[in-house]
């Protein structure tokens, strides 16, 4: 056990817990911050995607030694001003049907935009393929994400 | 049970605490001075004009807790911005509230029709009363009572206190669908935003004060058992508070926080006793289906005599592997003992066998266990089980307190019941011109019912009658079924023995086509050319509405002009759940993979509620039944599963997904199910596009073994 302050969402966090822990359980059961969701455990479905430094990265995966003086932020985070362009457009296109991995498929889609704002679909599929949604939402993900773009999703 | 029960009247003054209530069941009878109008279990009409649905069902994606509720208000003639929804936990009041079966709009359309309509006659007559003019002169019109001359206006909730005074009618009249506003609109889901913001409950999110988080190290071998285990290792984790047995062949491990439990399991040395399954192999349990071709089969269908016709006689196997249903959220349960009763926040489809099975494992009453409904993270049909529950029941009562079981990956993937694997023979016999004058099916297949000790009536598989349907009136025909078993657990999958039935029997009719030098649409269209019923135990199929859509698939994919250079296609139909689907898949092969550019699929399911959340439903089952045909199949070695997870058991990702077009035929007649038709014909449609490309028939799955 250690005690770790980590920044997350724009505020300073100070938690105790083994360092190797994955930042996803720091978030969900330390910070309460359920938004961020277990699917795999092991980087293969991106369910627990949250941004470090403004890149996707898999929470699950991810010790939390490693984003100490590190930038994260969280579902909880990224709306925190009102909706992300991303998320209107998953609104507007009535992306999720369980919903379950639609927060992974937020943030990868949102650090995606901030990085290529207006992206291709191959650009699209290369930033999105790995996160796995067995509702089968893929087709309205990528509309949504060529939405946020035309909306100036790169917030 | 009819919703317009006596009950009614007792919730007049017992009214639930006002307010939106979205995720979770609150208990009817919690203070409140203010008199609600709630004519049904359904429905409550506060002073405040909230209008209160209850909805019964499990919301796992496939709209429930939108679709349910239009029905409702469209008779009730509500304001839909109005409308709060509450979930319902696990009830007497609403009958069988298991979400299975794409049964929950079909099942659920009169009784919701019926309950907003008594209650909008009432809420008429409160108001004729008012007025003191006759009821004739009065008109329901968007959440308020208009009396029409006058223009004068109530509102639903100013005339809650005298309606709750009135009896309630019986035979209150329907609306014509002409005059609906709601039904048949692409309403927006309710459940949206919250799952967009992060701020969605499901079962894995909930959260007690106090509570616990446990795991569970369960014996790897199908049917085997802990013999021992030491959990010294175990307790040295940081905050791993208990570790016990919960079963013949399970550990449990508490701790703090999901990853101490993980850390925990981990740590445990635990010895098993394999038992009698140590030997049982994938190949072990195809051979045994093929032991069974001999057995005499239950009938299904029979018309005719299949023996008479002579001809040119094609025959051909088929088979298809276990496959696990692998939802985004994996198996989890919050359980809270407290001797004499036990609550519950479970993810589930079957409340009330939750309810049941908890009570009998930790020795209550049924009454005394609560099981609250989360959102679920995908059921595909998993969450028909109710294992988790159980399992979180007995952890808490071993630990006296709140305590959250949880599932990983691949305790999921290794510990499901799995959607059986089974054998077909089919066999027809061609006349002249290539049609068929004599056509056998028979599938054999453990029983999922059967498994779980289920009545299988006369040898047949309980699910059978609403998934094995041969729409075809061929004049010799039969359809049998070969009871078989496998120690396997199995478990009911989307579309549940649907996709095994018409990945055969339209892989078949596609060789029929063929073997007569017959284009395969139309084929099927002759085939379906008669206009007369085709019972199937319980329901009726009608050709015609398969040929719909058949034609406007095939119009849609442009079915009769040549496709680009390097493309292909293929189509299927099929009906289950008192739908019917059809399919065109269009195809390009890369390095002799096939690659799925686009499906057209077309669907008769009556009444459409919601044409944006039919869309979803049949986009989605697509590309399900692409995974299930591309790659799904779960290996037993040493009588255990295999894979583990998404490495292993890759389902589609976005570069594999297609684009997919949905069309549906408009129909007035009652709605049937949309949850999963659309599953079964996109294996045989995307086979026989390969076929096209190759030449070569694929007669087992998964495609890409």
């Amino acid at each position: 056990m250690a005690d770790i302050n980590l920044r997350v969402n724009g505020s300073e966090k100070k938690v105790s817990v083994s360092p190797e822990t994955p930042l996803l359980w720091v978030l969900r059961d330390s910070l309460e911050l359920t938004g961020t969701k277990f699917g795999c455990g092991a980087g293969l479905c991106g369910a627990c995607t949250v941004h470090v430094d403004g890149a996707a990265v898999r929470s699950c995966s991810t010790p939390v030694s490693q984003v100490v003086g590190k930038t994260v932020m969280t579902i909880e985070g990224l709306g925190a001003n009102g909706l992300h362009p991303v998320q209107q457009a998953w609104i507007a296109e009535e992306v999720p049907q369980c919903g379950y991995c639609q927060v992974g498929q937020i943030m990868a889609a949102a650090a995606l935009l901030a990085k290529t704002p207006n992206p291709t679909d191959d650009e699209i599929t290369r930033g999105m393929n790995g996160n796995i949604c067995r509702c089968g939402t893929y087709e309205r993900i990528r509309m949504a994400i060529h939405r946020a773009a035309n909306a100036g999703g790169a917030r | 049970m009819s919703p317009l029960s006596r009950r009614s009247f007792l919730t007049v003054g017992a009214a639930a605490g006002a307010g939106l209530v979205i995720g979770f069941y609150l208990p009817h009878g919690s203070s409140s001075n203010a008199e609600v109008f709630s004519p049904n279990a359904f429905l409550r009409i506060t002073p405040e004009n909230k209008v209160i649905i209850v909805v019964a069902r499990s919301e796992m994606g496939q709209g429930v807790r939108t679709a349910l509720p239009m029905i409702l208000a469209e008779e009730l003639e509500a304001d839909w911005k109005q409308i709060e929804i509450e979930q319902a936990g696990a009830s007497t009041l609403y009958g069988d509230q298991g979400t299975g079966g794409s049964a929950s709009v079909r099942t659920t359309w009169d009784p919701m029709r019926k309950a907003g309509a008594a209650a909008r006659e009432m809420l008429i007559s409160a108001a004729a009363l008012t007025w003191g003019v006759p009821r004739s002169a009065c008109a329901a019109e968007n959440g308020s009572i208009v009396h029409t001359s006058s223009k004068r206006r109530l509102s639903y909730g100013d005339l809650v206190s005298k309606a709750a005074t009135l009896p309630i009618p019986t035979d209150a009249p329907l609306k014509q669908s002409k005059d609906y506003k709601i039904v048949g609109k692409s309403l927006a889901r309710i459940d949206t935003p919250a799952k967009v913001k992060g701020e969605a409950i499901f079962g894995i999110d909930f959260r007690l004060p106090g509570m616990k988080y446990a795991v569970l190290s369960r014996c790897p071998t199908i049917g085997g058992k802990v013999t021992n285990f030491d959990d010294k290792q175990s307790k040295k984790i940081s905050g791993v508070s208990y570790v016990g047995k919960t079963s013949d062949s399970a550990v449990a491990i508490v701790a703090d926080s999901v990853w101490g439990a993980m850390e925990g399991r981990r740590a445990l040395n635990a010895t098993w006793d394999d038992g009698p399954n140590k030997d049982l192999t994938t190949a072990s349990v195809m051979a045994s289906l093929k032991q069974a071709v001999s057995k005499k089969g239950a009938s299904l269908y029979s018309a005719g005599d299949v023996s008479k016709p002579r001809g040119r006689r094609i025959s051909a196997e088929y088979e298809l592997p276990f496959m696990a249903h692998a939802p985004m959220e994996p198996g989890n349960c919050t359980a809270h003992y407290q001797g004499s009763k036990c609550e519950l926040w479970a993810p589930t489809q079957v409340p009330q066998d939750c309810r049941d099975s908890v009570a009998q494992a930790i020795g209550l009453d049924p009454d005394q266990v609560k099981v609250n409904v989360t959102l679920i993270g995908g059921g595909f049909g998993r969450r028909l089980e109710h294992d988790y529950a159980v399992e979180a029941a007995l952890v808490s009562k071993a630990i006296n307190g709140p305590v959250q079981v949880l599932w990983t990956r691949e305790d999921d993937m290794r510990f499901s019941t799995y959607r059986p694997a089974s054998l077909h023979q089919l066999s027809a016999v061609l006349e002249g011109a290539g049609w068929p004058v004599a056509f056998t099916h028979r599938i054999i297949a453990p029983s999922i019912s059967g498994q779980k000790g289920s009545p299988t009536p006369n040898g047949v598989d309980p699910d059978l009658p609403d998934e094995a349907a041969l729409i075809y009136p061929i004049a010799n025909a039969s359809v049998e079924y070969v009871m078989t078993e496998t120690p396997v657990p199995l478990g009911w999958m989307r579309s549940v023995y649907a996709l095994q039935v018409a990945f055969a029997t339209e892989s078949f009719v596609d060789e029929l086509a063929e073997a007569a030098g017959k284009d395969p649409l139309e084929y099927r269209l002759h085939l379906l050319a008669k206009d007369q019923d085709v019972p199937f135990f319980t329901n009726t199929w009608h050709p015609a509405r398969m040929r719909g859509v058949l034609q406007l698939a095939a119009e849609k994919a442009a079915w009769s002009k040549p496709l680009p250079e390097g493309r292909y296609r293929g189509i299927a139909c099929f009906g289950c759940f008192s739908s019917y689907m059809a399919e065109v898949v269009e195809i390009s092969m890369e390095k002799d993979q096939p690659r799925v550019l686009r499906v057209i699929a077309a669907v008769d399911c009556g009444q459409v509620v919601n044409p944006g959340i039919l869309q979803q439903q049949i986009q989605g089952g697509i590309v399900y039944g692409l995974s299930n045909a591309l790659r799904a199949k779960i290996t037993i070695e040493k009588g255990r599963v295999v894979e583990g997870n998404f490495d292993d058991y890759a389902p589609v990702r976005m570069e594999e997904s297609p684009a997919v077009e949905v069309y549906s035929v408009t129909s007035t007649e009652p709605p049937t199910g949309i949850g999963e038709p659309s599953v079964p014909p996109l294996a045989p449609a995307l086979c026989n596009a390969i076929y096209t490309a190759t030449k070569k028939r694929i007669r087992a799955l998964p495609v890409l073994s």
